[in-house]
């Protein structure tokens, strides 16, 4: 027993595709018995919160690992929701759901290239500019090329019938028949849990390694020989792609693909759910979607329950949104994940220094006090570090 | 690094166990199906959704916050008010009308998730008054394949009538924006032969289906058409070139914010063409605010800052206090309304509101979603009402309000030019409406029958 411990401690330690791999169908078990267990209007907002997760997780990587800042997201949102649209216009669209997402995702990747070289040029305040230029931009082209594109009022997004090997196998695992809510919010899930695990098996790689690098020092990393515009670009066309995934499950959910969708508001909200969660953490990026796809219902709820007349109610969510993001940067300036994380060390250390006077363990007290294995923990410090430079 | 061997261990242990767990679950899930699953699906057969022995719950999306909501806001808080009225009257059949409202913002995406919400979540029988043309396009898919009645959606797009077997459970209301044009276009073309036209025009839906129908009469007399994106506030270059084509009479299907920026504009360049607006983008009171705002106070606001524009009239509005229908809108305000005075939207919003009651009167006690629809295309077009000219509802058109008035704005109230004009999209013909809508008065206690 002892021995079979210490291998699976063994590849746990050594394994990171392998644990990450564990984690993610634990994830997908636990997506199987909340959606299963929730209602069809749940089970849409549980598909809202999958894409602002993944294209969070994508913008988190890109701040929170390479220090760089994007307002436009929302537009490369809007390059992979528009793809989709242009696959998915009618019932008979015959192109496979996979490679309709396949297709966003490598659009956007191509964007992505453009923009990450131009942007690998840029530092701080002015690539934050350089990109609110493209989420202003991109909507649009979508207003310009109104035939093409719909104009104002977008394109509609016709999600196909499901395949009966789907049905036959959500029958076989669950015993009960597959709603179509329930069919884009597995879609929504099965991408983002995909998504996840590409983006921390690559944080983890050599390439994630550089990354941070570049973000902790230029000049240092430089002298150890790695490429800066490279590495830019690299974490930049990433990101891109998962905003290009995010943007093909949100016209699946929304079912339209429309400017007005794609405002600067998306991009700043993607900034603040990754904010709120905690800058550089997958989870964080996840939470912080959470807190704001749930948010503004539970509140107008509490508000119409309170009384208050519709109109009040529907005002009270930003107030809330904008209260919970004030404190939050207040009280845990490192964002939710990352001061539990903190608070969880300190508790270690402290732990491991009662040990230690006890004489048992023998515990490099620095070890787990080191973040730069992971996510940066101080917003402040990263973001600002491109113009200070 | 030993330190940290026992924790893994713990989690690839528990990891397993809560994995043969829920496969054990999933397995026992489908040994049941039979019986529990069919059982749970198939329970809401008899009554419709959203209906009760003594309630009904209807929803609707409108933009409570954001650019949008500065009037368009109004709207649900008249339609509660009168359905509130309705209600103290003992209600429709002995039932209670619920109606939530959601905001949407004005945004797509959001009118998607609310959609979703008060269909999935709130059980709505129907959707009444959903505003806005990108908005509820989100959503006439869904709403039609859910089978959700779709009654009376706040735009005047033709795409929620003029083609019922693709959306089946859609109704438009207003007048559609083409037969508008036609109607101005009609007019113009009779009453101002030398006039040099411009048309300014928002680029969607709404400008596209106007310029139809003016084109059908004034084609050769248009100079110029520019076009603006909603939400792009400098209209300079646009009026500059409407200025600079000779254009001395300007027809604009635009919303009021666009009303108030045309306007400070041309003052701006000197550009004194007479002005002809759409009835969406004429209420009196809502430009006078806006133009105010906009020009920092330099402009004075007030109802009659449009004095001498020309507009069109499809419903009597609060500038005519002697109309029977105002009065018990009136009425209706001050029983039921809350904070505030009635206003234009207001009116709006009690005047859809009273076609959904007629609508529930005609479906009878046996409320169902289709039952209210087939009563809708049988009699929809006898339906009484404020509207001046009779509704289109048929089993082959959805589209609503069939006509109305050109009118030239006088002190902040319409002076009739034309008696109420009626027609139809296409080439139907522009006629003198013979149904009498227009003179007639709401019953006594101001709750509508069956036709």
């Amino acid at each position: 027993m002892a021995a079979l411990r210490a291998r699976a401690s063994a590849w746990w330690a050594g394994s990171i595709l392998g644990r990450h791999l564990l984690v993610a169908l634990l994830g997908l078990v636990v997506v199987v018995v909340v959606l299963e267990s929730s209602s069809d209007f749940r089970n849409l907002q549980l598909a809202s919160m999958a894409y602002l997760g993944i294209a969070a997780g994508g913008l988190t990587v890109l701040t929170g690992l390479n220090g760089q800042i994007s307002l436009g997201h929302g537009a490369l949102m809007a390059i992979g929701a528009y793809t989709t649209a242009l696959l998915l216009d009618d019932r008979e669209a015959s192109t496979p759901l996979p490679l309709v997402v396949l297709a966003a995702v490598v659009v956007t990747l191509l964007v992505g290239i453009a923009v990450g070289a131009a942007a690998a040029r840029l530092h701080g305040p002015y690539l934050a500019g350089a990109t609110l230029a493209l989420a202003v931009a991109v909507p649009g082209i979508a207003l310009y090329f109104k035939e093409q594109l719909g104009g104002e009022q977008g394109l509609r997004v016709v999600l196909p019938d499901i395949p009966a090997w789907v049905l036959d196998l959500a029958f076989f695992v669950t015993g009960q028949d597959l709603t179509r809510s329930r069919y884009v919010a597995y879609l929504a899930w099965v991408t983002l849990v995909i998504t996840f695990v590409l983006l921390a098996n690559l944080s983890r790689s050599r390439v994630g390694r550089r990354w941070r690098a570049v973000r902790d020092d230029e000049v240092a990393a430089e002298l150890a020989g790695v490429h800066l515009g490279r590495a830019r670009v690299s974490a930049f066309v990433v990101s891109a792609a998962a905003a290009g995934a995010a943007g093909a499950m949100m016209a699946v959910t929304v079912r339209l693909a429309a400017p007005s969708g794609f405002t600067l508001t998306l991009s700043l909200t993607l900034l603040s759910a990754v904010v709120l969660g905690g800058l550089g953490s997958l989870a964080g990026a996840l939470i912080g979607a959470a807190l704001l796809t749930f948010l503004p219902q539970v509140v107008t709820d509490l508000g119409v329950d309170a009384g208050l007349s519709d109109i009040r109610a529907a005002e009270l969510a930003p107030l809330v949104y904008g209260v919970v993001m004030v404190l939050v940067i207040l009280l845990a300036p490192a964002g939710i994940v990352g001061t539990v994380r903190t608070a969880l060390v300190k508790r270690r250390l402290r732990r491991s220094a009662v040990a230690q006077t006890g004489g048992a363990a023998t515990t490099d007290p620095t070890s787990p006090a080191t973040p730069a294995t992971d996510p940066a923990t101080d917003p402040a410090t990263t973001t600002s570090k491109g113009s200070t430079t | 690094m030993r330190r940290r061997l026992h924790r893994p261990t713990t989690l690839v242990a528990a990891a397993t166990v809560g994995v043969l767990l829920l496969g054990a679950c999933g397995a026992g899930g489908r040994d049941d199906d039979g019986g529990g699953g069919d059982g749970g699906d198939g329970g809401g057969g008899a009554t419709a959704p959203g209906v009760t022995e003594d309630s009904i719950k209807i929803g609707a999306h409108f933009p409570l916050t954001g650019v949008a909501a500065p009037g368009y806001n109004e709207i649900p808080t008249g339609a509660k008010a009168y359905f509130d009225y309705v209600n103290a009257q003992g209600g429709v059949h002995g039932r209670q009308i619920e109606y939530v409202v959601r905001d949407d913002g004005y945004n797509p995406t959001n009118t998607s998730s609310v959609t979703n919400e008060l269909v999935l979540e709130e059980e709505i029988f129907a959707m009444v008054g959903g505003l806005g043309t990108p908005t509820h396009s989100a959503v006439v898919d869904f709403l039609n394949d859910e089978g959700v009645p779709d009654f009376f959606v706040s735009s005047g797009s033709l795409q929620w009538g003029d083609d019922p077997s693709a959306y089946p459970y859609t109704f438009g209301w207003q007048p559609d924006y083409e037969i508008e044009g036609k109607i101005i276009g009609q007019y113009v073309a009779e009453n101002m032969p030398d006039a040099k036209v411009g048309l300014f025009l928002q680029d969607d839906d709404f400008g596209d289906d106007a310029e139809k129908g003016v084109r059908q009469f004034l084609d050769d007399q248009v100079v110029a058409a520019e076009r603006y994106t909603s939400g792009n506030t400098d209209v300079g270059p646009q009026i500059a070139s409407l200025q600079a084509a000779g254009a001395d009479l300007v027809l604009s299907f635009n919303t009021p914010s666009y009303t108030a920026l045309s306007q400070l504009v041309a003052l701006k360049l000197g550009y004194e063409p007479q002005w002809f607006y759409t009835n969406v983008g004429s209420d009196a009171d809502l430009v006078g605010s806006l133009l105010s705002r906009f020009s920092e106070g330099a402009v004075e606001g007030g109802s009659s800052s449009l004095d001498g524009v020309m507009t069109t009239e499809y419903i009597p509005g609060v500038d005519q206090p002697d109309d029977p229908w105002v009065q018990l809108w009136q009425k209706v305000w001050d029983g039921h309304g809350e904070k505030g005075k009635l206003t234009n939207y207001r009116v709006y919003g009690m005047s859809h509101a009273y076609a959904f009651v007629q609508a529930l009167q005609a479906a009878g006690e046996d409320l169902t979603r289709d039952g209210i629809v087939e009563a809708m295309e049988e009699i929809g077009a006898d339906l009484e009402g404020p509207q001046l000219a009779p509704f289109r509802y048929s089993s082959d058109s959805h589209l609503g309000i069939s006509g109305m008035r050109v009118v030239e704005i006088r002190n902040g109230a319409g002076e009739d030019l034309t008696p109420v004009l009626v027609t139809d999209i296409g080439d139907a013909e522009i006629v003198e409406d013979d149904s009498g809508q227009d003179g007639d008065a709401p019953p006594e206690n101001g709750v509508p029958e069956a036709p």
